[in-house]
């Protein structure tokens, strides 16, 4: 406990705003409470989760170094959740609503990134801001140094309403229909805390769009997502509800194509009463709310909300704000000017105001990206953006889904200076928005659920294309990579030109990293189409697939033909072909490097078991089995993609009874062949024994089997079979991890 | 954001909490410090190279002039850092120690120190990395009880006087840097 933490509490008292004051005095409490063992860990749990206080890796005690599980002795006894121990520094979640930050707003990061983490302040992928390795105690002193400048931690995690976010051009997009900005401020503010968002079986991710068209706030991939429209000439918004990713990815349905701005926060309101009463609450992982608008469907799921809207008591603040919206602007510091064209510049500012630079619809002005590696920034380089915000402009800077930062209203004429201030704190990297601009989640880095090394990837990547100038390549700069750790798409893979997510396979013995291929999400059109994962390759071969498909896509493209038209056109079937070639991993003796993931030189294993090469040499019928699963999930791929819809559906589901049935032919030597006596036993041995459970979902993937089995033979639509697919996929995952599981020798462990 | 600085002399061994040394890389010693990655690692697994409680390692190479490769422990980071493009070994102690201030300091130096000696045998480095012990900066990671002024420096200079007997000390960086002494 630092001597400073209690006294900032009085150095702060005239800073910090009620209520953010008094929730942090209470957060402070519990705190106390639970080290005396009067608040059960489960309850603090949820608890510091809504205070954006979340767990890191290794917090249960173990980490593995390749070979050897070893116990992390922590000092002190209690946990903060189960199987958290106390003094395991964890990572602390930080909103930042549409992105917005000013200079002491950035100042502050920059001072508890120092003091309290590890010198970096890391942007996410839903403009959040991320300190690693943070001790609960410092936690509350943490959070008051923040709410001085405005900023909560309050509900960036947990069971609730986490950071609204927004287009990082809005208000100054050439192409909006208006500035959302302050429909998603107020939002914010008004459904933090609200007693109607308290009692959610999971989270709810809202998003604002400006425009229909462009990537902008990814409103299809949100609970609730809003895009701007004006509909006989007033204000309103085309409502999308129940998006989502993660292992079960749906695109938003549409609620509404004009819901007015009067009604935005009241039926955000009214929806979130028909989720918190009507959602999942036991079973997390069909406790989103895309579930409950596929349970539902979307029309009856509409009426419950319009019924709820009819009932709801009213609130002045549902139009408060919107008395300001017209005249709502943010101001420019120097006057529009001008960049003078011809004149002398600094080396290297023609390439990075190709990638980095918008000009604004507002004449004179542009908005300058800052493109971050792995959406990292050092504390020093905070405090140069800080200056450079006071300096070009009135400190109006937003964080991006991209992981980056964006400076907004530079008047022209100052962009060489400004481009030679931040090139001086290594802010200047000219890629911003390009395929070297590779996002991340932090996957095993840091992540609890992480598979495999999505940042070790997605820095190789970076490095690679940085290297090869493909950022400026006229074909394929402007792709988009994106990677997450694992099938929970914090990375948002789905939506990226190629999209990659941690999974593993058994290979010669060991456990070797690997990384499912997704080809043809749709960043554009608000996350307009989601990718299908077309196989697995090793980690360390992802960078030559990479260049593979790069090449070929830009000697073979017709015309104008973009990325997905292309993938659409030459199939799946072809894609695949491309990446099996890579498919292939050398022996231990031949390239021991395939054994460890991208930048850990310890050998790979999954979790905290260590599998190593202690699982021998012994190659199981149950790995050629499981390798014709995923072949026959593809092939139902193809279908779908060939308009064969039921029969895609057939294929699909007869992958996964060809996976239980593998599981159980290697638990048993034998299986049956008749559907109902697999489903059978494999809910007896494998189900009820909660061998086959994943450690983070559980017994889902499970779950989705047996729906399966309960729907075959029933018609399907494409857009449930697409689904069906993807589970599939997943629920093969979950067939290799089981085995892994099973034929892992127990780990040795030490103290 | 100014804050009071309220702290008196007798207070000194309470400022002295959370004390960083850095001791930089002789600039000649032509060193990757990506190498250190392997060795931390190394060292987390041999588990008895560090008094410490040791976690993790962090890797932040991608970012330029920052933390470099950090070893997380409980009570204490130890680093590779790159600040200001300056390689040195930096000791950030996290938790509290008890004693005088004259006692954490040293605790803080010894550890570098030692972090120092460790890793110039790595076999990573081939014998190339070679630490200046004499040039080195020590750092108050608290903004609040040690703030970089004047009034700060005045408060700790006779301490770390004593400390490093005929050193050149300089207090160095601007307001908005922890508190911060050159030591040559």
């Amino acid at each position: 406990m630092r001597p400073s933490n209690s006294q900032w509490k009085a150095q702060l008292s005239t800073r910090v705003p009620e209520p953010m004051a008094s929730e942090i005095d209470v957060f402070e409490n519990e705190i106390a409470l639970r080290m005396q063992g009067k608040i059960e860990d489960r309850i603090f749990a949820e608890t510091r989760l809504r205070r954006g206080a979340y767990g890191q890796r290794y917090d249960n005690g173990q980490r593995s170094d390749g070979t050897t599980t070893r116990t992390i002795n922590y000092p002190s006894v209690p946990t903060k959740g189960p199987g958290t121990l106390w003094d395991a520094p964890g990572m602390q979640r930080i909103k930042i609503p549409y992105g917005g930050l000013d200079a002491p707003q950035l100042e502050v990061l920059a001072d508890l990134a120092e003091e309290y983490s590890d010198g970096i302040a890391h942007i996410t992928t839903r403009q959040d801001v991320q300190l690693h390795f943070i001790h609960i105690e410092d936690t509350p002193a943490l959070m008051r140094r923040l709410a001085a400048t405005g900023i909560t931690t309050r509900e960036a995690c947990g069971n609730s309403v986490r950071n609204v976010t927004a287009c990082p051009i809005a208000g100054v997009c050439r192409t909006q229909t208006f500035d959302v900005t302050p429909y998603a401020k107020a939002i914010t503010y008004f459904l933090l805390g609200h007693p109607d968002c308290q009692s959610f079986g999971r989270k709810v991710k809202v998003a604002f769009s400006g425009c229909k068209d462009e990537a902008c706030g990814l409103v299809r991939l949100h609970d609730f997502g809003a895009i701007a429209t004006i509909q006989g000439g007033k204000r309103g918004f085309e409502l999308w509800v129940g998006g989502g990713l993660g292992p079960v990815p749906q695109q938003a349905r549409l609620y509404d194509a004009f819901v007015s701005e009067e009604e935005i926060l009241p039926i955000a309101q009214a929806m979130c009463r028909v989720f918190a009463r009507l959602g999942e609450k036991k079973n997390r992982n069909t406790a989103r709310l895309k579930f409950l608008v596929t349970k539902l469907g979307i029309d009856e799921f509409k009426r419950l909300v319009v019924e709820e809207r009819k009932i709801l008591p009213f609130d002045s603040r549902w139009t408060d704000y919107l008395k300001d919206v017209a005249t709502y602007n943010e101001e420019a510091l120097k006057p529009s000017e001008l960049l003078q064209i011809g004149a002398a510049q600094p080396e290297g500012f023609g390439e990075w105001h190709k990638n980095n630079v918008y000009r604004q619809r507002q004449p004179g002005y542009a908005t300058v990206t800052i493109a971050l590696p792995l959406g990292d920034i050092t504390a020093t380089q905070l405090r140069a953006l800080a200056d450079a915000s006071r300096k070009y402009i009135k400190e109006t800077v937003r964080s991006t889904v991209e992981q980056n930062l964006v400076l907004r209203w530079v008047s022209e004429a100052d962009l060489p200076a400004l481009y030679a201030d931040l090139k001086a704190a290594g802010l200047a990297n000219p890629i911003a928005g390009t395929i070297a601009d590779v996002s991340s989640c932090p996957g095993t880095d840091t992540c609890k659920l992480g598979i495999a090394s999505s940042r070790g990837l997605a820095g190789e990547l970076r490095t690679r294309l940085a290297a090869s100038n493909a950022a400026q390549d006229e074909v394929i700069g402007g792709l988009r990579i994106k990677a997450s750790g694992c099938f929970n798409s914090c990375g948002q893979h789905h939506v990226a030109d190629l999209g990659f997510y941690g999974v593993s396979r058994n290979k010669n013995g060991y456990t070797v990293p690997h990384f499912q291929v997704l080809m043809g999400g749709e960043w554009a059109n608000n996350a307009g189409t989601y990718g299908l994962a077309i196989g697995a390759v090793p980690s360390k071969r992802i960078p030559e697939t990479v260049e593979r498909i790069t090449t070929r896509f830009r000697a073979e493209r017709l015309d104008s033909e973009n990325f997905q038209a292309w993938v659409k056109r030459i199939g799946k079937a072809e894609c695949k072909k491309m990446i099996d070639e890579f498919t292939a991993v050398p022996t231990h003796d031949e390239d021991p490097s395939f054994y460890s993931d991208w930048g850990d030189p310890r050998e790979f294993s999954i979790g905290d078991i260590g599998v190593g090469e202690c699982a021998g040499e012994v190659v199981y019928p149950i790995d050629f089995e499981l390798v014709a699963c995923e072949r026959e999930a593809f092939e139902a791929q193809l279908q779908l993609e060939a308009g064969k819809v039921e029969q895609a559906g057939k294929t699909a589901y007869g992958s996964m009874l060809h996976g239980a049935q593998a599981l159980l032919k290697f638990r048993s030597g034998v299986a049956p062949d008749d559907p109902n006596k697999i489903i059978d036993d494999f809910r007896t041995s494998f189900f009820d024994t909660e061998i086959f459970f994943d450690p983070f979902v559980k017994g889902k993937f499970a779950q989705d089997f047996f729906n399966a089995h309960e729907e075959a033979g029933k018609p399907r639509t494409a857009e449930k079979t697409h689904q069906l697919i993807e589970q599939t996929q997943l629920f093969i995952e979950a067939c290799y991890s089981c085995h892994s599981r099973m034929t892992a020798t127990p780990a040795k462990v030490t103290a | 954001m100014p804050l009071k600085n309220d702290c008196d002399p007798r207070e000194g061994d309470r400022i002295m909490d959370h004390i960083n040394v850095k001791v930089f890389v002789d600039p000649a010693s032509p060193v990757n410090p990506a190498d250190s990655v392997a060795a931390f690692h190394r060292w987390i697994k041999e588990g008895n190279v560090c008094p410490e409680i040791l976690i993790d390692v962090a890797e932040y190479l991608h970012v330029p002039a920052g933390p470099g490769v950090l070893l997380i422990a409980c009570e204490a980071n130890y680093s590779l850092d790159n600040r200001e493009n300056r390689l040195g070994l930096l000791y950030n102690r996290k938790t509290t120690l008890e004693g005088t201030f004259q006692e954490k300091l040293a605790q803080a130096h010894k550890s570098a120190l030692a972090a120092c000696d460790r890793l110039e045998q790595e076999p990573e480095f081939g014998g190339k990395l070679k630490f200046d012990r004499k040039t080195l900066e020590v750092f108050i990671n608290d903004r609040l009880l040690a703030p970089n002024t004047e009034a700060t420096w005045q408060k700790l200079k006779p301490e770390l006087q004593t400390y490093f007997p005929g050193a050149k000390l300089e207090h160095v960086g601007e307001p908005r840097d922890l508190f911060r002494v050159s030591v040559t």
